[in-house]
């Protein structure tokens, strides 16, 4: 095949064979894309292809892991101490707020055994940092350095500091791929936590925008609440703050609002995330959790 | 025989452009970034055409395909499509003058930036509108830079007679 390209190509009497040659990958080609579409089918090539392929992320990502390193190290000793004593402070004001949380904690249980409810279990959570790479530009996706081998799955869910961020889609051995809640094609069951109206918020595409097109025109829902996540369809963990509500518009000519909310996670400027590991409770144990399946609109009180 | 020309230009220019795909860019310039790899791959096909073809693009695509998480295989077709109108042309386009090669550099654009249009209207990705046009408008400004640096990179290639590499 080495041959130098000066005077005579070969290439000017292989057109019949390059044309059958593209056919053929061609065909290839929309089989692999055909099969991947459903997400299950290629699950295992795709983990051992992104094995391959995981030095040119790290190559990629390296300048910014160098630079973090380099503001670790080359900080100065005030800096450090400022920090320092700021995360004391915080850390002692957390502790505060979580003694009280848990007297509150084993106070719902147990009214919750009183009315004969399952007890609600803690989640337990992973910390992954934001692999400084550009997914494809028409999806709002992100990687973590967080895989398989961490023991990540496939749906779990992603929050930061602030609130939700979005859900595990693939996992390859030690990093993930996640879908944020702006994704167009990302949709997060919610709750207003002034009312525990139940809805649906809906990706829009843009980074600071969530839509809320399944609330009816007389729904009471104001510019301002506050929506949590209701925990119904098993993905996400239940009352982690989503989004607040940045407008809300009725149109006559409607049957539905249309009603923008805007993400509370910074999801432009996190670079550190916690992965939920949601503990399911038994499956034939939970009387309640059949009934909290069928998302209906009429508030009731199951959690 | 005559000296055989190595390969690792067009590889190493290949991952490079790989990389450059991937690499982080603030929000704003993220849809216009020049689609490097497919750059690349038209300047290799067109001028080695009997050593990169379509198969390097199939690979280079699957590859960009699952670094940035798109449907196994878009860019890979994408890509084999470029590499086998460009090695189908090769002759045409490669004494054309620069203007008429960044023209012909345009339609293949194009034609790639289409295909992906295409996929992702069936997968059902919602359209993004004229932001696809973008890639196309920088990648036909970005290519007279990329074809010198490749030029440059052949040159060495070709004419290098210890064989280091």
């Amino acid at each position: 095949m080495a041959r130098s390209t000066t005077e005579h190509d070969p290439g000017l009497f292989r057109g019949s064979s390059a044309g059958l040659r593209f056919a053929l990958i061609a065909v290839l080609c929309v089989t692999l894309m055909v099969l991947d579409q459903e997400n299950k089918h290629l699950v295992e090539i795709r983990k051992g292809l992104s094995f391959i392929v995981q030095p040119i992320v790290y190559v990629v990502s390296a300048p910014s892991s160098a630079s973090d390193w380099l503001f670790d190290t080359l900080s100065s000793r005030e800096a450090l101490q400022e920090e320092n004593a700021r995360l004391q402070e915080q850390q002692l004001i957390m502790s505060g707020l979580l003694q009280t949380y848990s007297a509150l904690k084993a106070e719902n249980n147990r009214l919750r055994a009183l009315l004969d409810s399952t007890e609600k279990l803690s989640d337990k959570v992973l910390i992954a940092e934001i692999v400084a790479i550009d997914m494809t530009p028409f999806r709002q996706s992100v990687l973590i350095n967080k895989g398989s081998f961490d023991g990540v799955q496939v749906g779990e869910a992603l929050i930061d500091a602030q609130g939700v961020v979005g859900q595990v889609t693939r996992d390859r051995q030690v990093s993930a791929e996640a879908l944020l809640i702006t994704d167009a094609d990302h949709a997060i069951p919610i709750e207003l936590l002034r009312n525990r109206l139940r809805s649906i918020a809906v990706g829009t595409g843009e980074i600071d925008n969530l839509s809320l097109p399944f609330l009816p025109r007389n729904a009471d829902i104001i510019e301002g609440d506050l929506l949590i996540s209701s925990g119904l369809g098993d993905t996400f963990p239940a009352g982690y703050p989503v989004a607040i509500v940045s407008s809300v518009r009725s149109n006559p000519g409607q049957a539905f609002l249309e009603i923008n909310a805007k993400p509370i996670a910074l999801l432009n400027r996190i670079r550190e995330v916690l992965v939920v590991k949601t503990q399911k409770p038994l499956a034939g144990l939970t009387p309640a959790a059949d009934t909290a399946k069928p998302p209906t609109t009429t508030a009731e009180a199951d959690e | 025989m005559a000296r055989s020309v190595k390969l690792w230009p067009a590889i190493a220019s290949l991952l490079v452009a790989l990389m450059l795909e991937v690499l982080p860019l603030p929000e704003m310039l993220n849809s216009w970034r020049p689609p490097f790899l497919t750059l690349v791959l038209i300047y290799w096909c067109m001028m080695w055409p009997s050593k990169i073809g379509i198969i390097t693009a199939f690979f280079s695509g699957l590859a960009l395909d699952i670094l940035c998480g798109s449907l196994l295989g878009e860019n890979a077709l994408a890509l084999s499509l470029v590499a086998f109108l460009t090695s189908r042309f090769y002759l045409q386009i490669r004494i054309f003058p620069l203007l008429q090669l960044s023209a012909s550099v345009f339609a293949l654009l194009t034609i790639s930036s289409f295909v992906s249009f295409w996929i992702d209207g069936i997968a059902g990705l919602p359209s993004t509108g004229y932001s696809r046009a973008f890639p196309v408008i920088t990648g036909t400004l970005l290519w007279p830079f990329v074809m010198g640096l490749m030029d440059r990179l052949r040159y060495i290639a070709e004419n290098r007679k210890s064989s280091l590499f």
